[in-house]
């Protein structure tokens, strides 16, 4: 008998256990698919690291009614999203707007990602222009005078082959 | 030369920037969220709710206008409600601060209990049994206390208990917006 009793009871918990979770009905399987994205996108403002559809808080299951409430009352994405950022602030949104504040958010790694290629396309072209000086000139050969202060180009070149000439003689 | 000695500075240039950015990330709480109605300045939201102290007489937002206030939410399964409570009597009595509640989410048998017990600070206290008010407001945890100019538009959001030291910051703000309003 007592064996009866704690196998309907054991049968009976796991019963228990679902209903603590809430289950809405919706008229339409797309508003049920909306519902599962929105509260997937939407961040529980008291459990901080959770959206509201995984959160367990009292706030979470209010923000759950409220997004169903909206579906089946026909509203848009958008004009839901709007309410939740006009109570609890930008901060809700795990997808946040692409607005002024949040260009660097968005947009800051492929500028980082630019930089890091134009960084590699330097040094790799700065090392092949080294390898390619190096290998036409020669490496005996000190590179020569330079027109500068006090010697103009002209005057460069002769002292270049002077200094040449000596070398070959 | 002097250009490849600069290179050599740049890992030094991040690690400050990034030192800076941790070091900030330190003394900021994670927890303590903006309010999207104090940042706006954005009246009450409207709502028309009844009283807990007398049930049959209906609130709404045109009577928390006319003075500088605090609004106060709170709940008897709060506990740290229950801990700023004795604070918020003695700004009342003591200070003559005028103190709207917001009584959120609660069983209204209880909590006039409460206020009998620890006594009511509140010139009027709502009662918000669904959380609807609080939902429009944005409160996410109670306790929190409001600062409400006499436009009825919310100037400042307090998350939490309400102690001598936030009194200080609460009591600067309300004088800023009396001032605002004088002038």
């Amino acid at each position: 008998m007592i064996k009866h009793v704690c196998i309907w009871l054991m049968l009976l918990a796991p019963l228990s256990a679902q209903a603590a979770i809430d289950a809405y009905e919706f008229s339409d399987p797309e508003r049920e698919e909306r519902f599962q994205q929105l509260t997937n996108e939407l961040r529980c403002p008291k459990c901080q690291n959770q959206n509201i559809a995984d959160s367990d808080a009292p706030l979470a299951s209010d923000l759950r009614r409220e997004v169903h409430r909206m579906l089946e009352e026909g509203e848009p994405d958008d004009s839901i999203i709007d309410f939740m950022v006009t109570r609890y602030g930008e901060f809700v949104l795990y997808r946040p707007r692409v607005t002024e504040t949040t260009w660097l958010l968005w947009y800051g790694p492929f500028v980082l990602l630019g930089i890091g290629v134009l960084v590699v396309v330097l040094i790799s072209r700065n090392r092949r222009q080294k390898q390619a000086a190096a290998s036409s000139t020669g490496s005996e050969t000190p590179t020569g005078y330079q027109p500068s202060e006090g010697l103009s180009a002209e005057e460069a070149e002769r002292l270049n082959k002077l200094l040449q000439r000596e070398k070959d003689q | 030369m002097s250009n490849r000695k600069l290179f050599a500075f740049i890992p030094l240039a991040v690690f400050i920037v990034l030192g800076i950015f941790l070091w900030r990330g330190l003394s900021i709480d994670p927890t303590e969220l903006p309010s999207a109605l104090a940042e706006n300045k954005r009246p009450i939201p409207a709502f028309e709710l009844p009283s807990l102290t007398s049930p049959d007489q209906m609130l709404s937002n045109e009577d928390l206008k006319g003075e500088v206030a605090l609004l106060n939410v709170w709940a008897t399964w709060c506990p740290t409600c229950k801990e700023e409570h004795g604070f918020l009597n003695r700004l009342a009595q003591d200070e003559g601060v005028t103190i709207y509640g917001i009584n959120y989410k609660d069983e209204p048998g209880k909590a006039r209990e409460w206020l009998r017990r620890y006594l009511d600070p509140y010139k009027k206290v709502i009662l918000d049994q669904d959380g609807s008010l609080g939902l429009d407001l944005g409160v996410y945890g109670a306790p929190e206390t409001y600062v409400l100019d006499a436009e009825g538009r919310v100037r400042y959001r307090h998350a939490g208990a309400v102690d001598a030291t936030v009194w200080q910051t609460l009591k600067q703000v309300m004088e800023q917006v009396r001032q605002e309003n004088a002038g």
